[in-house]
């Protein structure tokens, strides 16, 4: 069983829902993210998101586009981002980390190169944005004999044969897109989402987690009740984004940006109760 | 007999697609839009049931000849097709070799060949019952022939352009805002055409459920490089019809600028399996290879993944689009349509660099030469032929694409000459 399912068949075991928060290397500065990870486990993290800066992130809204250009600015590369992994891993042997990207950076460094690389920096899974299952094969059939597992979204959009095809190729979990659009956007209806996760349900035994627009303690309670857990974004990635550029910060301040992954951790607790 | 003539196309040269050949290397791209190793549809999985409706949409409506039909008389009575093929015979003596005959996709409605492919994908949205447009541009002319077919359907049209290209092309917004589209500008990246593109699919998959995107080049996940290369390869099917008329023979070579490459593919597809016909593409060379300014992606590029498709593009080692540099606004982009990826490395069509320097050059002799006034787009294949022309002989002849006129290009001319008009 890789790390992330038994991350979450042990958060199942005790009926508690899964809190994924998502940052972006390098952002906003190189020698924060690690540290920044480590905060986000403190705030009641169960598995890391980290997201591979790429130049063109087209299916991104304004806030994590800005991320980016940050983690750009500092010219963090996708062999920086899995140092940062291989640093995490020194002081965190329990928590998952999911690269997310898009496939380019992937491309270019070469998929055996990328396999090998990112089993060796211990990363557990891979979620490639404009990477739809049809063409997969290549990439993920070199990293999941790695142990590596490989996630995929579901959309609104996505329709019965396709979701299929995707439950086929995913291990880990389900990446549900909570509406049309992009990250950062707000959950116009929450009913066709608790249908649309009803589907999948009798599609897959996958757990399934509801990511975009979730952006506060409420919005999180709404979809994790439907849900096996939330990923948070955008509303991590504006706080993350008022930290300095240059020079370290404190502990303290680090726990302040990640602040909304505490306050939406304790209302995820009460939720359970 | 020299060359290798392929089977007239077995349908009228206005009307449909050209089904006499059988299934060989050049009837691509596979049923996932796959050219070779290239194309294929990298979207984000909110616009994957997109992409795929768009396909199953055009799969079937290319095979109705009440589409065509539709098609044609729109190219004809309003567009103003066939474009004439014209001996440029001034410029030939100037080089002193092969005959140069120019292709005057420039005496289109709107002054370029981007109106062969918004007419097309117009008539789909119509047919998808869509009522809202997004477009993408860079110069502006793909965004004024989207602006020109939403007008004429009544269609809502968004175009997003770079905030960088609305302060060069401002004649071209004005014109898409007096056409009633709304002209978004696109502060995000790099401020140009492949933010504009990254910007359109983010308002794509906001609202997918009304909208039609019209891309502007045969790039793109699938369907759009074959469909634009299929709206556009009216180039190809008059030029050779034309070819064989006036001059009883196939051209000795084809010339045309690739930035996406849609004005390239429509040219060279319906030659592709006429052996004898040699093909150049002409890329945008900027300052020079050697500089890093330019954005000959096939040239000097590598392949990877981009808005799509897989192709050559101009990234660094790590892998992020880095920012190109063409004196012309539509060769300015860091990717190109599969299908050149795919020539390119067949061998069946060669790419060249040509920079500004030399496509400025072509530019002036062309309009001094033989009163016409080029895109600096299209100045590029000009360059490229003139040079290859000196090379050949007197009793062979080239086609140029000469796939847009200047007149949008006047204000950045006046300034190079140091004039403000």
């Amino acid at each position: 069983m890789s790390r992330i399912s038994k991350t979450i068949a042990g958060l199942q075991a005790q009926n508690k829902k899964v809190l994924i928060p998502y940052l972006v290397a390098g952002d906003p500065q190189k020698g924060l993210t690690v540290d920044l990870m480590h905060a986000l486990v403190r705030a009641g993290a169960h598995i890391i998101e980290l997201g591979i800066p790429f130049s063109d992130p087209s299916s991104d809204g304004a806030v994590i586009q800005l991320g980016v250009e940050r983690a750009l600015r500092q010219g963090t590369t996708l062999s920086d981002v899995l140092e940062m992994v291989s640093e995490f891993r020194r002081r965190d042997k329990q928590t998952p980390v999911v690269l997310m990207g898009y496939l380019n950076p992937i491309e270019i460094m070469g998929y055996g190169n990328f396999a090998s690389a990112a089993a060796a920096a211990d990363v557990d899974g891979v979620l490639i944005v404009d990477l739809p299952a049809y063409e997969c094969e290549e990439l993920f059939g070199a990293v999941r004999p790695l142990g590596i597992d490989t996630i995929f979204l579901i959309a609104p959009t996505t329709t019965q044969e396709r979701t299929a095809a995707i439950c086929a190729n995913s291990t880990g979990y389900l990446y549900y897109v909570s509406l049309k659009g992009v990250t950062g956007a707000a959950i116009r209806d929450k009913g066709e989402v608790a249908d649309k996760i009803a589907h999948l349900r009798s599609e897959t035994n996958l757990p399934i987690v509801v990511g975009f627009g979730i952006k506060d303690a409420q919005s999180a309670c709404e979809m994790a009740a439907i849900s096996d857990g939330v990923i948070v974004g955008s509303a991590l990635v504006e706080r993350i984004g008022l930290l300095p550029t240059q020079g370290a910060c404190s502990s303290a301040r680090l726990d302040d940006a990640v602040a909304v992954i505490f306050s939406i951790n304790e209302a995820l607790q009460n939720l359970n109760n | 007999m020299r060359y290798t003539v392929s089977k007239s196309p077995s349908v009228d040269i206005v009307s449909g697609l050209d089904t006499s050949h059988s299934a060989d290397q050049f009837s691509g791209p596979d049923l996932h839009g796959h050219f070779g190793r290239y194309g294929g549809a990298f979207v984000g999985e909110t616009l994957v049931a997109a992409v795929e409706e768009l396909d199953r949409v055009y799969q079937k409506l290319s095979k109705d000849p009440a589409f065509w039909a539709e098609y044609d008389k729109d190219l004809k009575h309003y567009v103003g097709r066939p474009s004439p093929l014209y001996f440029a015979e001034r410029l030939t003596k100037r080089y002193g070799g092969a005959k140069i005959v120019l292709k005057r996709e420039d005496l289109n409605h709107t002054g370029a060949h981007k109106i062969n492919n918004t007419i097309g994908q117009a008539l789909l949205a119509r047919f998808m019952g869509k009522p809202r447009i997004i477009a993408e541009t860079g110069a502006g002319q793909h965004g004024v022939a989207s602006a020109t077919v939403a007008a004429r359907l009544g269609l809502e049209c968004h175009v997003y352009m770079g905030v960088d290209d609305i302060k060069r092309q401002s004649a071209n917004v004005y014109r898409m805002k007096l056409l009633g589209a709304n002209v978004i500008a696109v502060e995000s990246g790099s401020r140009t055409l492949k933010d504009a593109l990254n910007e359109a699919l983010r308002d794509w998959a906001t609202n997918v459920d009304n909208t039609y995107y019209i891309i502007g080049t045969a790039a793109g996940p699938h369907p759009y490089p074959r469909m634009v290369r299929d709206f556009q390869a009216i180039i190809g099917r008059e030029a050779r019809a034309q070819s064989l008329e006036d001059f009883g023979r196939l051209p000795d070579a084809l010339v045309a600028c690739v930035g996406g490459g849609s004005n390239a593919i429509g040219l060279f597809h319906p030659f592709l399996r006429d052996e004898g016909v040699a093909m150049y593409g002409a890329e945008a060379g900027g300052e020079g290879l050697e500089t890093g300014r330019h954005a000959a992606s096939l040239s000097a590029g590598r392949p990877g993944v981009l808005h799509g498709n897989r192709t050559y593009l101009m990234t660094d080692d790590a892998g992020q689009i880095v920012e190109t540099h063409s004196v012309s606004a539509g060769l300015d982009y860091p990717g190109v349509g599969p299908e050149h990826a795919w020539l390119k490395d067949i061998g069946r069509v060669n790419y060249v660099p040509v920079t500004d320097q030399d496509a400025l050059t072509a530019f002036r002799e062309l309009t001094r030469l033989e009163g016409i006034i080029p895109a600096i787009e299209s100045s590029h294949a000009v360059a490229c032929a003139c040079k290859l022309a000196a090379e050949m002989s007197p009793d062979q002849f080239i086609v140029v694409n000469l796939s847009g006129r200047g007149d949008k290009d006047i204000q950045t001319i006046a300034a190079i000459d140091g004039i403000t008009i």
